[in-house]
């Protein structure tokens, strides 16, 4: 039962790894490839852990693999949104394709202020393109 | 949090009396001690306890049903044309203030595949997320927030 458990999440694991990576292949900006990269990567990485866990049975090891992903979904997401921050910031074009940039312009390039109002940020535009 | 302490030292005691303090049996004390503090809440301190733990629990569910379906969503828009794709950012307004209420949910934003946070306006009154399928931004808002912010700030206030 338990070899059956761990092959499936394993299978499953590295289908989204996979799926991460083609991703980032194939997807056209910065921003979509970071979507593909730190989402699929972090559910693959637990299934794979959680797969390792069924495989070897054992307080130890179970423990181990529950730290693992517990501080990889801690620290995942603040790597991608600071990289995404960052990129956003010093101006790395969206998509052609992007229906809508409600960010655009909100950002004061001195003080890297972000206003959340229309009217303050309108006065400080920021120079894209 | 006291109702957690206690339930703990309840634990304690009941691997003291049993002579065992393997993980499994400190567990099973720690589910036995819940259980009487779920009967006894009336004469004691209040619901309180309990019910956050209820909604810990409904949002880790509500989280992990979240992710694997976002998931999958997100997969099948890795396999679809490029052409048929509609990202956008969007600004979502906050409700959450503290540090720990914003990190809490913009943590659980950025591991539910399609929603990617971007930056908290300096006044911490809008969140702009990257969305992937951005054709109905109101669709998304009320989703974050009657989703993933009601239930965050039910566990933490």
């Amino acid at each position: 039962m338990n070899e059956i458990i761990s092959d499936v999440l394993m299978l499953l694991g590295t289908t989204f790894l996979l799926l991460a990576a083609l991703g980032v292949v194939r997807m056209p900006d910065l921003f979509m490839r970071m979507q593909s990269a730190s989402k699929a990567s972090t559910l693959g990485i637990a299934c794979v852990l959680l797969s390792l866990a069924f495989h070897f049975p054992g307080i130890s090891v179970n423990i181990r693999v529950i730290a693992a992903i517990t501080f990889f979904f801690l620290t995942a997401p603040i790597t991608a949104h600071l990289l995404g921050r960052a990129s956003y910031f010093v101006g790395v074009p969206v998509w052609k394709g992007t229906v809508i940039d409600e960010l655009r312009g909100r950002y004061n390039p001195m003080t890297h202020d972000l206003s959340s109002d229309d009217k303050t940020a309108s006065a400080a535009r920021m120079p894209l393109d | 949090m006291n109702g957690l302490l206690l339930n703990i030292l309840l634990a304690l005691g009941w691997a003291a009396l049993s002579g065992d303090f393997s993980p499994g049996n400190l567990m099973s004390g720690f589910g036995i001690g819940f259980v009487l503090i779920l009967f006894s809440q009336q004469i004691m301190s209040g619901p309180s306890y309990i019910r956050k733990v209820w909604r810990i629990l409904d949002l880790f569910v509500y989280f992990l049903i979240e992710m694997v379906l976002s998931n999958l969503r997100v997969a099948i828009d890795v396999l679809s044309p490029i052409s048929s794709l509609r990202p956008g950012i969007v600004a979502i307004p906050l409700d959450a203030q503290t540090d720990a209420e914003i990190t809490l949910l913009v943590n659980l934003i950025m591991l539910t595949p399609g929603t990617f946070a971007i930056d908290i306006s300096s006044d911490r009154r809008e969140l702009y997320l990257h969305i992937m399928d951005a054709d109905k931004p109101d669709r998304v808002r009320k989703e974050i927030k009657d989703g993933f912010e009601r239930r965050v700030l039910g566990v933490l206030r």
